[in-house]
Order: C-alpha cells, then sequence, then structure tokens
C-alpha cells in the first residue's frame, strides 16, 4: 500500500475479497457491456491495506502492554521538544522507544538518542505522512520490550496524517501558541481524529495574540471529547499534567 | 498530498483483482468517496493522471460517486447534512455529533476486458 517504501507485505492474501463470486458473469445481464467484459464487485476500503496493518501493529502493541502514541502536528510546534523533555524527566519510570518521521534527515532522530532512548528514523523522502506499514518496519528494527511506551514522531503536517491508522493507542496532537488559535477549525481533521491536545510555548502568550479559551472553544467545535494540556517546554510549565497524563494511561500489567 | 496515497492504494486494489481475474485492461473503475473522507478531488485528480500511466488503469473511465456528508445528532437525535466537522447540530446547536455518511473511501467495481 505504501507509496514511499514500496515493498509488498504478505498481508495481502489474506484479505478477504468481499462482494467476490466465482460466478461474476451473473451479473452482466444487468449491464449493457459488450462481450468479454466482465463486472467484478470490488467493494473495497481503499486504506484497507493500511488500516490492516495497523490492527496487526495495534495486536502486537496490546500482546506486549506497549503503550504507542501517535504524536502529530505541524512542523515547529515542539514534538521533538516535548520529547526530549518528556524522555529526559522521566527517565528511567518506563522503558521509552521513538520512532522518528521526517522526510529527510536524522536531525531529530540525533536529538532523542542524545537522550539516551531508543530511536528510529524513517525518512518519507517526499512523504507527507506516515503509514502502518513503515511502522511495522520500524518496529521489526527496534524490538521493544513488553510494557513500554512508544512515542510515534509523525511527520510535521497538519492534514495527511490525519487519514492514516498506525495502530496507535492514542493520538496526540500539539498545538503552540505562535499558531494562531484557529487551526483547529482551519485543519478539523487532525483535531478530530485526537485524544488529548497539548497547547506548547505558554511562556509566550504574553507575547502572541493567541486566546487559549478560543482555541479551545474551537477544537471543542470539531471535538467535544477532547483533553487539553498547556505546556511550555522551555520553562517546564505544565509538563508535570503531561507526564500524569502518560502514566495514567500506560497499561496496568496485570489487565483482564 | 495524502491523495497520492490514495491514489496509489486504488492502482493496488485494482491491479490485484485484474491480475486475479486475469483482465489485460481496466476499462471502468468504480469509487466512492464521502465529502469528509478527507480527500482534496482536484489533487486526487491530479495524482490519478500522473500514477495511472502505464497501468491497467491508463485507459479506465473513472466514476466517482460523491458521498454526501450526513450526521446525527448525539444529543436531539436529529440527521442533518454536514458538510463542516465543526458546524453545530442545526436543530440544537450541540457539538456532539456522529458521522453517519460521508468518510467513505472505497473501490466499488471495475469492469475488465
Amino acid at each position: 500500500m505504501c507509496a514511499t517504501c514500496g515493498c509488498d507485505t504478505n498481508a495481502s492474501s489474506s484479505i478477504q475479497h468481499i462482494g467476490e463470486h466465482d460466478h461474476l458473469h451473473d451479473h452482466a445481464h444487468n449491464h449493457s457491456h459488450s462481450h468479454g467484459k466482465t463486472i467484478v464487485a470490488v467493494e473495497k476500503d481503499i486504506l484497507q491495506e493500511n488500516n490492516l496493518l495497523a490492527q496487526r501493529n495495534r495486536g502486537y502493541f496490546d500482546a506486549k502492554n506497549i503503550l504507542a502514541l501517535n504524536l502529530v502536528s505541524s512542523p515547529g510546534s515542539g514534538k521533538t521538544s516535548l520529547l526530549e523533555r518528556t524522555l529526559t524527566d522521566m527517565k528511567g519510570e518506563f522503558p521509552f522507544y521513538v520512532i522518528e518521521g521526517d522526510q529527510q534527515t536524522t536531525r531529530d532522530a540525533d536529538r532523542i538518542y542524545a537522550t539516551g532512548t531508543k530511536v528510529a528514523q524513517i525518512n518519507t523522502g517526499k512523504g507527507c505522512h506516515l503509514d502502518a506499514h513503515m511502522i511495522l518496519h520500524a518496529l521489526q528494527g527496534m524490538k521493544p520490550v513488553e510494557n513500554a511506551v512508544l512515542f510515534i514522531e509523525n511527520v510535521g503536517n497538519l492534514v495527511c496524517p490525519a487519514m492514516f491508522d498506525l495502530g496507535e493507542k492514542e493520538r496526540v496532537v500539539i498545538i503552540s501558541v505562535t499558531e494562531g488559535d484557529d487551526k483547529p477549525i482551519k485543519y478539523p481533521d487532525m483535531f478530530h481524529t485526537s485524544t488529548l491536545c497539548i497547547i506548547n510555548k505558554v511562556d509566550l502568550l504574553p507575547y502572541v495574540p493567541f486566546s487559549l479559551d478560543k482555541v479551545k472553544e474551537y477544537a471543542r467545535q470539531v471535538n467535544p471529547a477532547l483533553e487539553f494540556i498547556e505546556v511550555s517546554c522551555t520553562s517546564g510549565e505544565g509538563l508535570s499534567g503531561w507526564y500524569q497524563w502518560l502514566k495514567a494511561k500506560v497499561p496496568v500489567t496485570e489487565t483482564v | 498530498m495524502h491523495e497520492l496515497s490514495i491514489v496509489m492504494s486504488i492502482l493496488d486494489i485494482a491491479e490485484k483483482e485484474s491480475a486475479k481475474n486475469k483482465a489485460v485492461q481496466i476499462d471502468e473503475i468504480e469509487l466512492e468517496i464521502g465529502e469528509l473522507s478527507g480527500v482534496d478531488m482536484p489533487a486526487f485528480d491530479f495524482a490519478w493522471q500522473q500514477a495511472v500511466k502505464a497501468t491497467r488503469l491508463e485507459a479506465a473511465v473513472k466514476t466517482v460517486n460523491h458521498i454526501p456528508g450526513e450526521g446525527l445528532c448525539m444529543n436531539c437525535e436529529a440527521v442533518f447534512p454536514m458538510h463542516q466537522l465543526y458546524k453545530p447540530c442545526p436543530v440544537c446547536g450541540d457539538h456532539f455529533i456522529t458521522i453517519l455518511k460521508g468518510k467513505e473511501l472505497r473501490v466499488k467495481s471495475l469492469v475488465i476486458n
């Protein structure tokens, strides 16, 4: 399915072709096509391949009791900075892993590696989002241990990554106060599919025309159930709330 | 530009289905694309033109059934046409809305030769 890496998986062989019959010509009398033509009722979700691989990833995470989070935002909102702070401040509390998605370079992976965390960098080339297939490959190389926390930092893009399930447990959208408080209704899909919204760079609030009330109001119009945490990765303000959220989300080992 | 990925997924599905049915060429392809699916049609059509070159779909006639968005208000249970994710229920003004229709992204059928 993925346009970027091109490699094929065996997953396709297990796909059930809904609506496909071995008596396809039965349908032909409904249509005026000339002899030799066949109508194939495909009835397949276009994103099915990605969604199947995402569910495969999800099963892997569930089996190993791994909390996988998909971090999405526009470029420059502070995803990598948030991870650097988190991995440093929470060092030793959980086994952490990071998958970095960028079009080019290993700059973000280098920053994460410097915190002593195991990291994989995916370069999508011209691709504008990560997909489940890329995560599958990254996991094969990474081999995370049980009861770990995996951060997947998506390509900085507030549009395209919204459509692609990676198998994550929660999607976390990050917005910084320098971006404008109307982002949630300008790019609604990302806010619609996320469960937590982190508002970053709140230390800059005195200098920018950004209203915390407004951004929340707009975001709730798109997604009334969205949670918010306000932080500054520079001053450290609010980060304890994010750490508490994380700890509460880590699955207890002795579950059902 | 995730539309290119969408088009590549369609090509993949169409190629597999036609290969299974031993088709040389695909004459027609019918798609369902919902209003709220997040696909920008001009970007989709542009990606399509480039991506189908030298594939079984190159000469295929593409029919796109656009599915209008439809929402269900979780508060007053009104069902209404939904064009934006951020617009409230037109009856009671609530924002707790479930999308009933408009997220479709499907390859419906192929006519092969």
